[in-house]
């Protein structure tokens, strides 16, 4: 690896002047799960790295039922899953963060290192568009907002502009009778990188679907908010029926190619099976029957 | 280009190094501080023979920069024995044959302890899936997955009821 400076604010304000001060050459250092690897692999060349771990507001995980959770974009999986609080409330949450990678993996690697990094394959991103999570982001010129499906906008490139830090994750309360889950078809049991991945959300009023959002990983440039898929659901019956045309809806939002891990067909053909799987869980998630 | 001095604890002990930012806890482990228990197989965080305890948690000392230690409290392989006597986890490997080279064999006990000490009585899922993070590429992992539950076994018999 090139030489590399490192620094260790303590605050937010002395991370936004660190990264002022090196400007384009700075770089976020959460878990460094993605980060170490690429700058071992000459793939990224910045040459100071801005530990952001011990800055207050990007270690904070509080959640009310009224205010729902806000997420510091540095919390490590483990903190997240060892949190039954947050764990009961946001299942689809823990179904994502308890995949990425292995154990030791998920003792470093963070939701904001994983929304930033900017993969398609990202586990976590389908499930902060289904929840509908919103970012929050700053720098030296102020704050903003960003919702999740607007987060990635290329491979390995997120709506940052230099200088800023993504702060937090501000996920809203579970509504009554919701409920979310995230699923990945990868050949091996774990460890692996998604063929394609499924999050989706449903929220259930008087045996119908009163809202829905469904999000693909690995089918696009970016984690795909598969918006029409939501879309199907919403007024129908809770039924086997409306579930497949979600299914069907996803698997023509999907666009894929071919790689070594899948065909573009292939995983057309995984974002319905897997699109009708987390839907069914998610009912049953939000005690509905099917 | 300056190196910075790092002060972090170590298998209990206090212990300052100096390390460039770009070196990785693995590599000071080994390099500067001559604890070379602890092993590289990939470098990237797939293989888990660099596994080491943090502040609590398992982490892969190759995804880890020296300059992170600072504070914090590393438990490596040379830390697992008791004394002069061996752990469980130590003796139910070397019993079970769940070893052959070696190399992966640190990082296993290492997250065999940590699995041990938050989950004393794993089922096999539990168990293989823990360890989903370190690879073995000689046993096969059956031995392996048996000598950890042999480990579990002996370690709750020892517990005091
Ligand atoms: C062995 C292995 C297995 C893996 N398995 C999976 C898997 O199954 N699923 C999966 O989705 N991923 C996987 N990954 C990838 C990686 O672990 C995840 O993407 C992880 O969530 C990244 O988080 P991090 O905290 O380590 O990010 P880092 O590596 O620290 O950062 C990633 C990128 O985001 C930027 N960044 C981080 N935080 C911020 C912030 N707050 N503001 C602005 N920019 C920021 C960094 O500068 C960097 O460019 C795996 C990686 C390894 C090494
Ligand atoms: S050497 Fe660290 S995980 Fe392989
Ligand atoms: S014993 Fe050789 S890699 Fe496990």
């Amino acid at each position: 690896m090139h030489w590399v400076d490192y620094q260790r604010p303590e605050s937010l304000d002395a991370a936004l002047q660190a990264f002022a001060a090196n400007a384009g050459n700075a770089k976020a250092l959460a878990g460094g799960t993605d980060l170490l690897v690429q700058m071992r692999a000459g793939r990224c060349a910045s040459g100071v790295l801005v530990d952001i771990k011990n800055i207050p507001e990007l270690n904070e995980m509080s959640y009310s039922p009224e205010q729902g959770l806000t997420l510091g974009a540095a919390v490590p999986c483990y903190r997240i899953y060892g949190d039954k609080t947050v764990s009961a409330a946001y299942p689809a949450l823990i179904d994502a963060v308890s995949i990425i990678g292995g154990t030791q993996i998920q003792g470093r690697a963070s939701v904001g290192g994983n929304l930033c990094n900017a993969a398609p394959s990202a586990d976590v991103v389908p499930v902060l568009i289904a929840l509908g999570v919103v970012c929050k982001v700053t720098s030296a010129g102020g704050t903003r907002e960003i919702a999740a499906e607007d987060f990635c906008v290329a491979p390995g490139k997120n709506a940052l502009a230099a200088g800023e830090l993504l702060v937090s994750l501000h996920f809203p309360p579970p509504a009554l009778q919701s409920g979310a889950r995230y699923i990945r078809f990868i050949p091996r049991n774990e460890m692996d990188i998604a063929v394609a991945g499924a999050g989706v959300s449903v929220t259930l009023a008087d045996g119908r679907f009163s809202a829905a959002r469904v999000a693909l990983a690995s089918v696009a440039p970016t984690p795909l908010f598969a918006r029409e898929a939501g879309e199907a659901l919403v007024g129908r019956p809770v039924h086997a029926a409306s579930i497949a045309k979600a299914a069907a809806a996803a698997k023509a939002a999907a666009k894929p190619i071919d790689d070594m891990r899948g065909t573009a067909a292939y995983r057309r053909n995984l974002c319905a099976v897997l699109t009708r799987r987390a839907l069914e869980d998610a009912v049953a998630r939000a005690g509905g029957k099917l | 280009m300056k190196k910075t001095q790092v002060q972090t604890i170590v298998n209990g002990r206090p212990v300052e190094f100096l390390c460039e930012p770009r070196q990785s806890l693995l590599e000071v482990l080994r390099d500067n501080l001559s604890l070379t228990g602890t092993k590289e197989g990939c470098n990237d965080g797939n293989c888990g023979a660099c596994t080491v305890e943090m502040d609590g948690r398992i982490v892969p000392s190759c995804l880890v920069l020296g300059v992170e230690a600072e504070g914090a409290q590393i438990v490596t392989i040379e830390g697992i024995a008791l004394g002069s006597g061996l752990h469980e986890v130590q003796k139910a490997f070397l019993e079970g044959a769940a070893l052959q080279c070696g190399v992966c064999t640190p990082g296993f006990i290492v997250a065999t302890k940590a699995l041990l000490e938050q989950n004393p009585n794993p089922t096999e899922h539990e168990i293989r899936f823990w360890l989903a993070n370190n690879l073995c590429r000689c046993t096969g992992y059956d031995k392996i997955v048996r000598s950890v539950q042999a480990a579990a076994c002996r370690l709750q018999e020892e517990a005091p009821a």
